[in-house]
């Protein structure tokens, strides 16, 4: 990516940022364009180059960020009307880490509300566009930020992955997407949805971008107790002999086009030198109904904390402190936020917990153990991201099951943990990006980005 | 499992939340099929498997008993909410 120099300011690469996402406002990518913010940053940095200090990897690097990403830069709104006013005055740990490089944050980009979506149209500020077709979906539910990379408005953007939040609007809108290993980057300062899938990312135009910026965000947090102590730099990036091909997905559920294109990437690999392994993994087809008990539970929690007292939207005229938060949270939560807040107290009430969060806890053992059983046959796995490719706005909205099964193929690495990179790997005849995704064993990041170049 | 007006009047008292008429009937529909669909679990058997909450590879991560400086204070936080007097946030009666 371009970094400022003395010839190409910081205050340029910014300002040409800022131009191009006012020129496609219509794809409403942004919900807050940090003009003033990154203006100040960039001239700062402008003048440490001039003085001939020592600037950062990122130096005047133009990035987006997530809506669901804290900093007191504009208002945090995870694009739900119950957050809005809501101003952070903390810094997500991830956004710092890219800061102190010199990285610039330019806007806050739309997203589901809540993250609790697959294409961006659950957005109280309504959804993004496609960068290919604007009649189609950014996916989601990061969708913002893959079109702000994918329209080449930022050379990065940063997005969260519970269960293909990253690597779905990535093979959406053809950049890289990934999900990286549970722990990875610090969660501390983005807005909760799910606490034990939660995965921080990035989305970007290069295999060496996103190495870059892993180097840079990973890490232990003491401010988050699931972070891992570095291992990324320090992982060893071991020679891939054998990837493997999931038999289960290879059926007409999936598109015959984005099954042709993961056809044509295996025999590619195959004339390259590499062993391609058919898997069995009879219980994926389970993943997205564990995932769809494990994840409203969680959700169901983290939500609770919105009431409408202590931040935030708060509904007026309420006659007692129980009709504040009823009224509040009825106002103020998406119709999507209400099913998955309702489905997770369901599955934990009493008389269906053992039934359901119980049962979906055991598949994901099950899940878990599959995974493993799979790297004992390959290094990698090489799948589809989704069943199919940007779909049409409107198509799914208001049909829940259709939306959930869009993320069949992505839900089982984050009950697993295990990290996914979604590498864009040509288009449809029609010339909508394809998108396939490469899993690997935990703590494979830098191998899988690695690997990624032999995709290209 | 049957799934009516009434579960999910129970479903929204749970969930803190106040419905209208309307939103009741959609989210019945919606939840029944949700529902239906995660009951598909009931095919897959976990005899004898232990359940998995989390995936993150560590236990017990401890920390010295001590305050540390947070990164926002106190007057910060009051700043966020709609209403507060005397260091306090205010509602509406409780009772």
């Amino acid at each position: 990516m371009k970094t400022a120099n003395k010839t190409v300011t910081a205050t340029k690469l910014v300002k040409d940022a800022l131009e191009k996402a006012k020129h496609f406002k219509e794809y409403n990518i942004f919900n807050y364009l940090n003009e003033e913010g990154a203006l100040k940053k960039a001239a700062e940095i402008d003048e440490r180059i001039a003085r001939g200090e020592k600037v950062g990897k990122l130096a005047g690097v133009p990035f987006a960020i997530k809506d669901n990403y804290l900093s007191p830069e504009g208002e945090t709104t995870a694009s739900a009307h119950i957050l809005e006013g809501f101003t952070s005055p903390i810094t997500a740990t991830c956004v710092e880490k890219l800061e102190a490089e010199g990285a610039i944050m330019i806007g806050r980009t739309n997203l589901d509300a809540f993250a609790h979506g697959s294409s961006t149209e659950n957005s109280y500020y309504g959804p993004t566009l496609n960068a290919y077709d604007k009649e189609r979906v950014a996916g989601g539910s990061s969708g913002g930020s893959a079109v702000a990379v994918a329209l080449d408005i930022v050379e990065f953007a940063t997005g969260s992955d519970t269960g293909g939040s990253i690597r779905q609007p990535a093979s959406f809108n053809g950049v890289y997407g990934l999900k990286p290993t549970y722990g990875a980057v610090s969660r501390y300062g983005v807005v909760a949805m799910a606490s034990s899938t939660d995965c921080m990312g990035f989305f970007t135009k290069t295999p060496e971008d996103m190495d870059l910026l892993m180097s840079i965000a990973t890490g232990q947090d003491p401010k988050d107790m699931t972070s891992l102590p570095d291992f990324y730099e320090k992982s060893e990036v071991k020679k891939v002999k054998k990837i493997g091909v999931i038999k289960d997905f290879d059926n007409d559920s999936v598109n015959i086009e984005i099954r042709e294109a993961l056809k044509k990437k295996t025999d590619d690999l195959k004339k390259k030198g590499y062993e391609v392994v058919e898997l069995d993994m009879p219980t994926l087809k389970y993943a997205l109904a564990a995932y769809y008990i494990i994840v409203p539970a969680e959700v169901a929690s983290n939500l609770s904390r919105h009431d409408g007292v202590r931040y935030g939207f708060r509904s007026e005229n309420s006659k007692n402190l129980e009709s504040l938060y009823e009224n509040t949270r009825d106002e103020g939560f998406m119709p999507e936020n209400k099913r998955r807040i309702m489905i997770g107290n369901f599955v934990l009430s009493s008389g269906f917990y053992d039934a359901y969060f119980l049962k979906a806890a055991k598949a994901r053992t099950l899940i878990v153990k599959e995974y493993e059983e799979a790297f004992k046959k390959c290094d990698f796995i090489l799948t589809p991201v989704s069943p199919n490719y940007a779909f049409k706005l409107g198509e799914k909205v208001n049909d829940p099951i259709a939306m959930y099964l869009e993320d069949l193929m992505s839900v089982s690495l984050n009950l697993a943990g295990v990290p996914g990179l979604a590498v864009p790997v040509g288009k449809t005849k029609t010339g909508l990006p394809i998108g396939l995704q490469l899993v690997g064993p935990r703590r494979s990041d830098k191998a899988l980005i690695e690997f990624a170049k032999e995709l290209k | 499992m049957e799934v009516n007006c009434e579960t999910i009047k129970h479903l929204a008292d749970l969930s803190n939340m106040s419905l209208s008429d309307k939103e009741t009937e959609s989210l019945t529909g919606d939840l029944k099929n949700i529902i239906n669909y995660i009951s598909e679990l009931d095919k897959l058997d976990t005899d004898g498997i232990e359940p998995t909450y989390q995936v993150f590879e560590m236990e017990n991560v401890w920390r010295d008993d001590e305050i540390l400086p947070q990164d926002a204070d106190r007057e910060q936080l009051l700043a966020l909410t709609k209403e507060e007097k005397d260091h306090q946030i205010k509602v509406p009666k409780v009772l």
